[in-house]
């Protein structure tokens, strides 16, 4: 039998992998300038806050925000989609990276944990 | 130590201005990410998980005063009042703005200092002993030709495209404090009838697929240094992968191709090119480098307010028996400041600390301090008779903790509190076991103890070569920490060896305690260490204590 045949049956003998639901996803980013974390929000501007990102729930509507975040270069470095829950107040992150990213260091109240203790 | 010319100082002020305006270019928008990056990672600066990150070289781990008081000014103007010294001999700034990095980088060059080489594929900042020139174990001075192979290597034109970054340390002791069989090139200075020469060893490195170095040459006159370095790394350049960045350090090349092949190799093209380099002009160069590294002259004077000290204060004697090393003047030691303070992040210092260094560098120190890649200040050479004075001085800024070479001595890379790169935290898991030892008071009980922790598989905080090594790591989006024990990054280097499953963040913490709680039962004595008593009885005691709670579960 030839090989890619061999592949092919290999192939057909697996169960089709199961439709996962797309998750709900952000535009994420650093800031050119102070180089912190920044989100796309629905007017378009970059936000410090996860909570005000605009969350997309279709996978397509995100990866076209994104391709048009990542032409904004002079303004933003490194743009992603990270993916993200509904919360009460918003976006909120779903893994440990993306919770970090949002508050910043956790032996110092450095970056973003500052910039909200100083303007509360 | 080693002081600029005006060929250093015009090459600096000429590079910088270069970087300035790209950067400038960068934040106009004519410049893209893309193009900028190779640019800003040539000058160190990094952009990291929550800002950029600025490293800057400490060459071979040596500073002055007004060094360390221009680290702090930076750090007061434009970082947020303090700096992290890595494994490296490197001090990163956490919170830098793109903006002001240029004018950081002339901040650095008024005192010789600089950003260059501390990224990129290229050869990084060479390290070394950082009790050189001041131990009583000393063969010779390392940093001589430390400071030759920065030299040498510093925008070397062939060399800035390399197939990864290259790392080089220099010991001159029989002692090896440098790690050198775990870098792609160590230099360990050897005597030979009576000749000062190198054993040159090659592709040592951790990281994802860790190797200990092999011996390339025996013995290499010092006079064939240069030539025989740019044999290696040529060789290196041209047989090195490019097609696969897990496979192109050196010690990967050296595996795959074999030790002989690669000695064969770097022989012929040593004897090709060896004729092109001009040894007298070396040997001069060498001869001005090693006049600005002559030992100062050491005082004498009685020690006796040290030994009253001593007997008098035990606070006093718990930090002189523990962050001392013998020095080879009569009458003086190395002192060694921990930033390693139970609960504090290891490897920093606030702005105020390093004025305090700087200061008691000048009042006691004859003006010279180290940084160790095992993240501590070094006061290479103080008069005994200094020591109660400066022990109270360090007391009064919380540098005075008496911990050097113990459990909470701890080597930690940033982890995900900063790195981009990191799967898990490493700083909270230091600080934790710090925090912890110091409340069980069992850490001077415990004795000589190194625990370093990566916060990922790129291994910057050498969790291979620890006696107890941590390792964080990403297990379906939860902190998982595996432990490796036996590790040594001395001369009897050896890799540790995995315990088997890892533990949860809140786990890690206790399952150190069982370790070491198990190592107090297994020593036959106070004077057998951790690393002895494993070598002794091996894996199988330590594995039981750890995963005992988890069978009983079971």
């Amino acid at each position: 039998m030839p090989a890619d045949t061999k592949a092919d049956n290999k192939a057909a003998a697996k169960p089709a992998p199961k439709a996962r639901a797309p998750k709900p996803q952000v535009v994420t980013a650093n800031a050119l300038l102070e180089g912190d974390v920044v989100y796309l929000a629905g007017d378009r501007s970059w936000t410090r806050h996860l909570s005000d990102a605009q969350i997309f729930d279709e996978p397509l509507a995100a990866e076209a925000a994104l391709a048009e975040a990542a032409k904004r270069h002079a303004e933003v470095v490194g743009c992603y989609l990270a993916e993200v829950k509904h919360g009460p107040r918003g976006a909120e992150p779903t893994h440990f990276r993306e919770d970090f990213r949002r508050r910043g260091p956790s032996n110092y109240a450095h970056g973003k944990q500052a910039a909200a203790s100083n303007a509360a | 130590m080693y002081v600029y010319d005006d060929f250093d100082a015009a090459f600096l002020a000429e590079r910088n201005r270069q970087f300035r305006e790209q950067v400038a270019r960068r934040i106009d928008g004519s410049l893209t990410e893309d193009e900028f990056k190779p640019l800003r990672l040539m000058n160190g600066l990094y952009l990291q998980l929550h800002a950029y990150m600025l490293r800057v070289a400490i060459p071979y781990g040596t500073l002055n005063p007004d060094q360390m008081r221009k680290l702090a000014e930076i750090a007061d103007r434009w970082d947020e009042g303090y700096g992290h010294f890595t494994t490296r001999q490197n001090i990163q700034y956490n919170w830098p703005k793109l903006p002001d990095v240029p004018d950081m980088l002339d901040a650095l060059a008024e005192v010789g200092l600089h950003a260059i080489q501390t990224s990129g594929n290229t050869i990084r900042n060479v390290t070394s002993d950082h009790f050189a020139g001041a131990a009583a174990d000393e063969l010779t001075d390392p940093r001589p030709y430390a400071e030759l192979i920065r030299q040498w290597s510093t925008d070397h034109p062939e060399f800035q495209f390399l197939p990864r970054k290259f790392k080089v340390a220099v010991t001159g002791s029989e002692i090896d404090r440098a790690v050198t069989r775990a870098h792609d090139i160590g230099l360990r200075t050897v005597s030979r009838d009576g000749e000062t020469g190198f054993e040159v060893i090659v592709g040592g490195g951790l990281g994802r697929t860790p190797m200990i170095g092999k011996v390339l040459r025996d013995f290499l006159p010092v006079t064939d240094l240069l030539p025989y370095l740019e044999a290696v790394v040529g060789t290196y350049n041209l047989l090195g992968r490019r097609d696969n960045k897990y496979k192109a350090r050196i010690k990967i090349t050296v595996h795959e191709n074999g030790i002989d092949t690669f000695r064969d190799l770097t022989e012929a093209r040593f004897a090709e090119i060896a004729p092109q380099f001009d040894a007298a002009a070396t040997e001069a160069q060498l001869a001005r480098i090693k006049a600005m590294f002559a030992a100062p002259a050491f005082r004498e004077a009685s020690d006796l307010s040290y030994q009253a000290a001593h007997s008098a204060d035990p606070v006093f004697r718990a930090w002189a028996d523990t962050n001392l090393h013998a020095h080879k003047a009569d009458g003086h030691a190395i002192v060694t400041i921990s930033l390693k303070k139970h609960g504090e992040t290891p490897g920093d210092a606030t702005s105020e600390q390093m004025r305090v260094i700087a200061d008691l560098a000048e009042t006691y120190g004859y003006g010279e301090i180290r940084i160790s890649h095992e993240q501590n200040v070094i006061l290479p050479h103080v008069h005994r008779a200094d020591l109660p004075a400066l022990h109270k001085a360090l007391k009064a800024v919380g540098l005075a903790t008496a911990n050097v070479g113990l459990v909470s001595d701890i080597i930690a890379c940033p982890g995900m509190d900063y790195c981009a790169l990191a799967t898990a935290r490493s700083i909270p898991v230091a600080q934790e076991i710090a925090t912890r030892f110091d409340a069980l008071k069992l850490e001077h009980d415990i004795g000589p103890l190194k625990i370093k922790i990566s916060g990922c598989i790129n291994a910057c905080g050498h969790h291979h070569v620890g006696h107890i090594g941590i390792l964080g790591l990403d297990r379906a989006g939860v902190e998982n920490y595996q432990i490796t024990l036996g590790g040594d990054g001395t001369e009897d280097a050896s890799l540790g060896e995995r315990t088997g499953p890892g533990f949860a963040y809140d786990q890690i913490v206790p399952a150190i305690e069982r370790i070491l709680r198990a190592y107090l039962e297994i020593r036959e004595s106070r004077e057998e260490t951790f690393l002895d008593a494993y070598r002794r009885v091996g894996l199988a005691p330590f594995k039981d204590a750890l995963y005992e709670a988890e069978r009983d579960a079971a």
